[in-house]
């Protein structure tokens, strides 16, 4: 019964999705109160029964009913409780069906959180989310439905994915689509503008704590997916420029790049239009990110659904949703007039920098991502487009955004000059080359790239810190601080965390060492300064599994340093087997060890053992991003009333300085 | 040149600046990383290219994996059913590597006509098949009926 009750709640969620993508938008434009009065009880009704549909789909999991496919493809009786549960988001149908709840929270959130916005503005609003929620629900519907049952039922399920069956990973696909979806809502926000034809620098303030607090989930789960490759993947890269990857990795540049301009827009009034613009693509790119790894398109490990139909209708709703809004744009562009006027050396300039290139990024992300489908699909042959070509772009196009992001967090906005900034740029730049200088003495051999990303890290660091210190008044500095919004606070802390991503990113890849090693029990093998001992394997066998567990000692002149237990596991359902690493986490690096297979009878093995310098430092630099973009989002301007007739900048005389 | 002329041509001439720059590296540096698929009948019909990385994938055959020496290094057979290719190849197999299952091989041919990899791909799916390995065992498949 569960089974139906769920689907009967997602009928009735669909049904209420349609009234919400119509009858509000239709009151607000005819001015019609009683349609725009729909709009909130509408959400709430939709959350209800998207949440009953998700309880049942748990409640299937938990009850191990193996009569739904979905539940039998995807858990076994002997599956531990949290897997159950996370067991829901496993696959394409149970992912989707989390998409829909998530995105009916968030509606539901812009309902409490969205007081101080009009009503008629508000009732767009959720209306739009609503037909994203038509999209998906239909889409539910009518190709991807979590609740068919099949017959015969099976008396046992085929289990969960092993490589899922990982804490990191059963909290990865939550965090990604509170991103994803997050972004439906400045997405909504844009459009419900573009609607109205009133492109002021309200809707720039109501979107902005929505798109930051995405963006800050978004940062946290590709954090957590790269974390969960570190350690269950058995290589010990943190980053594959796998076209999954960059289906999460290129909605986040383009956020990032929204995150700025908006608040460029909210500040000043520039790029109206350009902001805008970059809200649809977010979006639009979170969808793409979606229909990439969920319609199989893709040749990759993540791809485990594969069903033309499902793909071609996220292809169609995309090409919808582009395509509406773009003419939405083109449309209403015409009307938007942006504050003219900065200087070549103010804030807007560099955040200007940051936008070209952070969407020049994107694009080179995006071609080498669609490149070998496009070949692909012309028939012109199977193609991989390969880590080499993202790295050689990507760093090139970074390591100058980083320098802008420094000289951006120091100038005024609208006009400031060089002369009153080079005194701190110069003693920042000294200091930089200073620390980032020292930094690589302390390692087994000094570099030159090493001490440069290090210049560049302390950069980020330093100019954030120093900008924030600036801030606060001289005379009264702790009061001052504590003062400083957190808006600003946020910003230093995200932009500090970028500086500590990349000193980890370029000392993790320099130096880092890894060997692969054929050794019998009792062998030993000096890598660097350090001593690996392999103490051979003995069987050990958990709930849904039974394992191999390697031992390996490391020690650095005869003193103990780790004791490393990696795991083979064979996971007994799908027989399938997986490597878990041995690892030891340290803040300057961690001992990383994984066995491969047994090489002969005398129980000689393959060990990989390797040694990541700085590598929790790429993760730390992230969960910083994270924390800054939450601690800006609560800033307690967004939650003030907005001052009715909204202030044109032009009129003021004094220069502002704030985040 | 007033305020907003002058920040629309600093707009447009950053935009065009960054686009062309980018544009230039990501062409170089795609023409300089696409790794070509081939299969082992193209291998032997010499349609591959010597000295140049490729990917190479196939059936491992039964019974053709060995190992040589004490260290890590592995041979075996790669077969779409109609020609075979050998793959020798030293460090750590994906834990789904098996003999009978599907698999593409990143390196290149040395003069002998052995497929030197550096890098051995396979997926983490019971029955998933590359789907590249996949399209070439069809293609051999329906030139063996020919």
């Amino acid at each position: 019964m569960t089974a139906e009750l769920g689907l009967l709640a997602l009928i009735i969620a669909f049904c209420t999705a349609v009234v919400l993508g119509i009858v509000p938008l239709y009151g607000s434009i005819r001015r019609h109160t009683t349609c725009i009065a729909v709009a909130r009880p509408a959400v709430w009704v939709q959350l209800v029964f998207v949440a009953i549909a998700y309880g049942c789909l748990t409640y299937a999991f938990l009850d191990n009913d193996f009569s739904v496919s979905y539940v039998a493809n995807n858990s076994n009786s002997k599956l531990p409780l949290l897997y159950k549960i996370s067991g829901v988001w496993a696959a394409h149908e149970g992912s989707l069906l989390l998409w829909v709840l998530i995105l009916s929270g968030w509606t539901g959130a812009v309902t409490i959180f969205s007081r101080t916005v009009p009503d008629d503005m508000i009732a767009k609003v959720l209306g739009v989310m609503g037909l994203i929620s038509v999209g998906f629900l239909s889409f539910i519907l009518f190709t991807s439905n979590p609740f068919s049952r099949q017959f015969p039922p099976v008396t046992e399920g085929r289990d969960l994915n092993p490589l899922l069956q990982d804490p990191g990973l059963a909290i990865h696909p939550p965090m990604l689509y509170l991103g994803y979806v997050g972004f439906s809502v400045v997405f909504a926000f844009a459009i419900a503008a573009l609607i109205t034809g009133r492109l002021d620098m309200a809707w720039a303030r109501w979107s902005r704590p929505w798109t930051t607090t995405a963006w800050s989930f978004l940062t946290l789960g590709i954090a957590l997916g790269s974390w969960w490759a570190y350690y269950e993947l058995g290589w010990g890269g943190w980053w594959f420029w796998d076209p999954v990857e960059n289906a999460s990795f290129m909605p986040w540049l383009m956020g990032t790049a929204l995150i700025h301009t908006l608040a460029a827009t909210e500040k000043r009034g520039v790029f109206k239009a350009w902001t805008v613009l970059l809200a649809v693509f977010t979006f639009s790119l979170s969808l793409l990110g979606t229909f990439l790894v969920r319609s199989g398109v893709l040749t990759s490990v993540h791809a485990f659904a594969s069903d033309p139909e499902r793909g071609l209708f996220i292809l169609i709703f995309l090409v919808i949703v582009v395509g509406g809004s773009l003419t939405l744009y083109a449309w209403r562009a015409p009307s938007i007039r942006s504050v003219p006027g900065f200087n070549p050396v103010s804030r807007e300039s560099a955040l200007l920098i940051n936008n070209v290139l952070l969407v020049t990024t994107t694009a080179t992300v995006l071609l080498g991502t669609l490149y070998p489908l496009f070949i692909d699909a012309l028939g012109l042959g199977k193609i991989s487009v390969g880590p080499p070509y993202f790295n050689s772009i990507f760093v090139p196009l970074t390591v100058p955004l980083v320098v802008a992001m420094g000289f951006g967090a120091l100038c005024r906005w609208k006009k400031d000059t060089f002369a009153r900034l080079r005194g701190d740029l110069g003693m920042l730049l000294l200091a930089s080359l200073l620390a980032g200088g020292i930094c690589p003495l302390a390692m087994d051999h000094y570099s030159l790239a090493a001490a440069s990303a290090g210049t560049l890290g302390c950069w980020a660091m330093f100019t954030a810190i120093r900008g924030l210190w600036i801030r606060a008044t001289p005379g009264r500095r702790w009061q001052g601080l504590a003062r400083t919004p957190r808006a600003y606070w946020g910003m230093t802390l995200a932009h500090s965390g970028i500086g500590i991503f990349v000193i980890g990113v370029a000392f993790t890849t320099i130096y880092s060492t890894e060997k692969d090693l054929s050794m019998a029990p009792g062998e030993r093998f000096s890598v660097g300064r350090y001593e690996y001992q392999f103490d051979g394997v003995q069987n050990l066998s958990g709930p849904n599994y039974v394992a191999q567990t390697g031992t390996v000692i490391i020690s650095r002149d005869g003193r103990l340093i780790a004791r490393l237990s990696p795991e083979k596991r064979r996971y007994l359902v799908q027989q399938m087997p997986m490597t878990e690493a041995g690892i030891q986490a340290g803040f300057w690096g961690d001992f990383y060890a994984s066995l491969g297979e047994r090489l002969d009878d005398r129980g000689r093995w393959a060990v990989r053992v390797q040694y990541k310098a700085f590598i929790r430092w790429i993760w730390l630099g992230a969960l910083l991003m994270a924390a800054g973009g939450l601690l800006a989002a609560s800033d307690r301007r967004y939650r003030t009333v907005a001052r009715a007739p909204v202030r044109e900048p032009a009129a003021q005389t004094t220069p502002i300085l704030s985040g | 040149m007033t305020p907003l002329r002058r920040q629309r041509f600093i707009l447009v001439g950053l935009l065009v600046l960054g686009v062309s720059v980018a544009l230039g590296l990501a062409l170089l540096a795609l023409r300089e990383n696409i790794n070509l698929f081939f299969s082992p009948t193209q291998v032997k019909a010499g349609e591959a290219p010597q000295q140049t990385s490729f990917r190479l994938g196939g059936m491992v055959v039964e019974g053709s994996v060995r190992r040589p020496d004490d260290d890590l290094t592995v041979e075996f057979t790669l077969t779409d059913t109609v020609e075979q290719v050998t793959v020798t190849y030293k460090g750590f197999l994906p834990d789904l590597f098996r003999e009978g299952q599907g698999i593409v091989a990143q390196g290149m041919l040395n003069s002998n006509g052995l497929f030197e990899a550096k890098q051995v791909l396979a997926k983490h799916d019971e029955n998933y098949m590359p789907p590249e390995v996949a399209d070439a065992l069809k293609k051999a498949k329906e030139m063996g009926l020919k």
